[in-house]
């Protein structure tokens, strides 16, 4: 302690506020999620594949020249080469530009049908939690009611009464129930928001409910609704997948991964080719879009701020 | 807990009585009529025979009063369109049992090794048997059934020589069609009962117990174990419902007799009654397993039942 | 010469974070006498709690980690050279803690009498009979009514307060030598507090088991402790026995804690003191002294040089420049002296 001068013993002025300011930067909810998701390299992974399968669904059925309808009786069920890479199918047709004109279809049903079901079940789900009491009681009512018919019932009759098997009916039939959950799920985050104590105490301070809804609520029911939407894509893609497959699905000359996948399956054993490609878009779709869903929760769930 | 079971049991009746209501207008509302379709082409009288027998000649409304009559007194829903003289009910009942055979079958398996895997990963956290896991679950969730399928019948019917591709007849039949069925069911579960050991291993009690000295064994046994699988029965209503769903693609595939094949059959065969009979029939199933987990989950968890004697 | 249960020495304890290591215990000795209260007394997050699950090794790690030279002695034993068998027989027999929150702190599926049995049975070597009648004994113990029909009772039917008596019980179910108690009473309402700290008093008397307080509240602490260890940023600040802390303390963040205890003594026009600021971030190296930042006392000597170690009397000690002799005089804030008078 000798070296110590005495100088060094003069009172220092306090400046409390000093000890206030943040020593790390400040960041927001979204920058914060942003950050943890870009460490999330499955999660990084997933968008890239995504966003190459979006981008090839768009230009791929021109690629290699072939149309996807084109029938050609002297290359049939053709191997994979250089000049149809992913080889020909019984009718001679590319299965390359077919593989991307069903993608088409597929993202456009899993993207649409995620959309519509977001807005009715946000919407519904809104009204009721907004309101509570009885028109939520009611309202729930009518969900439980619709949540327990089996989908693929409701997607079946609307199927055979219409007569028709257009992208239109197919999406149509496939939101009819299927904003239900959507629903359920943004109205019990409202509650739940709605109860939590930092809204009452931002209530008290007389913040406007303008301002605690789009600062409250919204970013807290939007995060759960981005992860269900996640999960819903590829949910509707699956459904389509099994609408396809059990001769409900689109018509041709249209077509979609579903479909080609079960077209090919009678003739698994001998042209494998002809599933594995559809297959492999369907399980590398379904892969993305889970891995990102499961990273966009960690990423979203505040809990997990540090 | 009383006054809660007869509430649920009434919903579920106004649930099954609104999928009657809808199915049948459904059926009706289709352009001409149910039998438009195939009776086209007969002749004249034969035309007129076949509406007197299924009372197509009567108004809508007194159709649909002795629908409902036929089934809440005698369970019965007519007789098929396309096979004459082959009453639904009966066709439903006796193929319902190859295809409850074949999903409990899978269920039950799928359950029980999704859990095991589930909370082995969850122990296991970032280390290989997790990753192992959550590879077979990410599968199973991404790869829809009728690859699967493909796949198995490919690798053990066509490589191997093991087993059947098709048909139905003894256990051996079953061991394809189960697995891939289960597939869905483990990958859903492993992943459900990762994320619930997980969030359970973080609760304060645990904490309890391990400052008790309850052995690292013990903790996940007796406190762990209880604690993330209860969550797990209410995933049972829609893991039921997959099953339905599998049904149908499965049992095509592998030529099954089952209830689900017969359905698909009868809706590109535009079979009516069938339709309508069996549509009820799978809501009714689904509705009421529904129920009893529902029920089940109260049993199971104290706070619940408790919550309900008040 | 009394009896040394426990010996903590140099612990440290960091936490491995996205945005990089917290150290959150830097480097703190102390001992604990048999049948002795020690009270851990500081703002959240300065360790205390940390502190608490080292010993018991209830830290998960990662991301928790227990840095190399920490040591901890119990009866002449390392507690973090433990093998897995030697630390389920050390955890409830030899140490068991309580905990902040009684609500989560009970396993919601299982019943109090189980999980009060579960501890005798693993301890004791009892069997399911003498086990319970053990567990009726417990209950009765803590004052829990009807201790008969409340075994069978499942956490969620009783009240807060009801909850941390069952907590109690089953902490010392096997007379453990060392009890800690992490906020026993800081999520319970004032007049339960009460009740539970006469219930723990009691019960050291009787078990003559030896006590961890960790809490925030001084006034938990007055009635209560022997020794007290005021802790800040990780590090103990000031030590000594309950009076010389409350009569003679000399660290600036010692009176600090002691002048916002609102007395009955305060005339009405006096606000009660607060102290500004907000403690140090730990994932930032500290240099000097931590509190300096938020210290009426600052010299620059605090914001350069970490301060020594100061012994005052056998039992009291304290870290701050103040104590050196360059140091102006600084005399003890005028609420906290005279109090001796009281």
């Amino acid at each position: 302690m000798e070296g110590i001068s005495k100088d060094k013993f003069k009172k220092v002025p306090m400046d409390v506020s000093k000890g206030d300011t943040m020593a790390r930067p400040r960041m927001g909810y979204w920058q914060d999620a942003w950050r943890r998701l870009k460490t999330n390299k499955v999660a990084m992974l997933s968008i890239i594949v995504l966003l190459t399968l979006i981008i090839m669904t768009i230009i791929g059925p021109h690629l290699n020249g072939y149309s996807y309808k084109t029938v050609d009786p002297s290359k049939v069920n053709m191997k994979p080469n250089s000049e149809h890479w992913f080889g020909t199918d019984e009718l001679g047709r590319d299965v390359f530009s077919r593989v991307w004109q069903a993608g088409r279809i597929s993202m456009i049903i899993g993207i649409l049908g995620a959309i519509i079901d977001t807005i009715i079940g946000c919407i519904y789900g809104g009204i009721a939690a907004y309101f509570g009491g009885k028109v939520d009681n009611i309202m729930m009512r009518i969900v439980e009611i619709l949540i327990s018919i089996p989908y693929l019932i409701v997607v079946i009759l609307i199927s055979i009464v219409t007569e028709s098997r257009s992208l239109g009916t197919m999406i149509l039939s496939l939101t009819l129930t299927g904003w239900c959950g959507m629903a359920r799920l943004v109205r019990g985050q409202m509650l739940q928001v709605k109860q939590q104590e930092y809204i009452m105490a931002a209530e008290t301070l007389g913040v406007s409910p303008w301002k605690i809804i789009t600062k409250h609520l919204i970013p807290n029911v939007l995060g759960i609704v981005i992860v269900a939407i996640t999960f819903d894509i590829p949910g509707y893609i699956f459904a389509e997948t099994f609408l396809s497959y059990i001769g409900l699905g689109v018509q041709p000359p249209n077509t979609s991964w579903g479909a080609l996948a079960s077209a090919a399956q009678q003739n698994f054993i001998f042209y494998p080719h002809q599933m594995f490609f559809p297959s492999l878009m369907i399980a590398l779709t379904m892969l993305s879009f889970t891995l990102l869903g499961d990273g966009l929760r960690d990423a979203l769930d505040p809990k997990l701020r540090q | 807990m009383g006054k809660y079971i007869v509430k649920r049991i009434g919903y579920m009746f106004l649930t099954l009585f609104i999928i009657m209501t809808l199915t049948f207008f459904l059926m009706h509302s289709i352009p001409g009529d149910p039998l438009a379709h195939m009776a086209k082409k007969l002749p004249e009288q034969i035309r007129l025979n076949y509406y007197e027998k299924y009372g197509l000649n009567k108004p809508v409304i007194v159709q649909y009063g002795k629908f409902l009559k036929n089934i809440f007194t005698k369970g019965d829903f007519g007789e098929s369109l396309r096979y004459p003289g082959r009453p639904v009910t009966d066709t439903i009942l006796k193929h319902a049992k190859i295809s409850g055979k074949l999903g409990f079958q899978a269920l039950f398996i799928g359950v029980t090794i999704g859990i095991v895997l589930g909370i082995v990963a969850a122990l296991n956290r970032n280390r290989w048997p997790d990753y192992l896991v959550m590879f077979i679950a990410i599968l199973g969730v991404t790869v829809p059934v009728f690859i699967i399928a493909a796949l198995l019948q490919y690798v053990f019917t066509v490589k191997l020589e093991l087993l059947p591709t098709f048909g139905w007849g003894d256990f051996k039949h079953t061991i394809l069609p189960t697995i891939a069925m289960c597939f869905g069911s483990i990958a859903t579960y492993a992943r459900y009962m990762r994320s619930n050991v997980l969030e359970v291993i973080n609760q304060d009690y645990i904490l309890t117990a391990q400052a008790k000295g309850v052995s690292p064994f013990n903790v996940v046994r007796k406190h762990v174990f209880r604690n993330a699988i209860l969550p797990a029965i209410t995933i049972l209503g829609p893991q039921i419902a997959g099953i339905f769903t599998g049904s149908f693609v499965i049992e095509k595939i592998f030529g099954i007799p089952g209830l689900g094949f017969y359905y698909v059959s009868a809706i590109n065969d535009r079979d009516y009654t069938m339709i309508i009979g069996t549509t009820i029939f799978f809501a009714a199933l689904f509705v009421f397993s529904q129920l009893i987990v529902d029920l089940l989950y109260g049993v199971v968890d104290p706070r619940i039942r408790v919550s309900n004697d008040k | 010469m009394v009896e040394k249960i426990l010996e903590v020495k140099n612990l440290q304890v960091s936490f491995h974070t996205y945005a990089g290591e917290v150290r959150a215990v830097r480097g703190i000795d102390f001992d604990l006498d048999k049948g002795e209260t020690l009270a851990l007394v500081g703002e959240s997050g300065c360790g205390k709690t940390v502190t608490a699950k080292a010993i018991m090794r209830l830290l998960k790690v990662p991301p928790a980690e227990i840095k190399k030279g920490s040591e901890i002695i119990f009866n002449g034993e390392d507690v973090l050279k433990m093998s897995k068998k030697r630390l389920s027989s050390f955890r409830g027999e030899d140490i068991s803690m309580i905990f902040q929150d009684p609500m989560t702190s009970l396993n919601p599926t299982m019943t109090i009498g189980n999980q009060i049995m579960e501890s005798l049975k693993i301890h004791k070597k009892l069997n399911k009979k003498e086990a319970e009648k053990e567990a009726i004994k417990l209950l009765e113990l803590v004052n829990i009514p009807n201790a008969k029909e409340r075994i069978k009772s499942f956490p969620h039917q009783l009240s807060g307060g009801m909850r941390q008596r069952v907590m109690i019980a089953i902490a010392l179910s096997c007379n453990p030598k060392i009890l800690i108690a992490d906020e026993p009473t800081t999520a319970l309402d004032v007049t339960i507090q009460a009740q539970i700290l006469d219930l723990l008093k009691e019960l050291k008397k009787e078990f003559e088991t030896a006590i961890i307080l960790v809490t925030h509240d001084l006034g938990v602490v007055a009635n209560f402790a022997d020794k007290i260890q005021v802790m800040y940023a990780g590090q103990v600040v000031e030590r000594g026995t309950r009076d010389e802390i409350f009569y003679n303390s000399m660290h600036p963040y010692t009176w600090a804690l002691l002048s916002s205890v609102p007395r009955l003594n305060t005339k009405g026009k006096e606000e009660l003191y607060a102290l500004g600021g907000t403690p140090p971030d730990l994932i930032l190296p500290l240099k000097g002294c931590p509190f300096s930042s938020r210290c009426e006392h600052c010299m620059e000597i605090c914001l350069e040089e970490k301060p020594e170690i100061t012994k005052l009397s056998d039992t009291h000690s304290l870290s701050c420049w103040l104590q050196h002799p360059y140091a102006p005089k600084t005399e003890r804030p005028a609420v906290l002296r005279g109090e001796r008078d009281e």
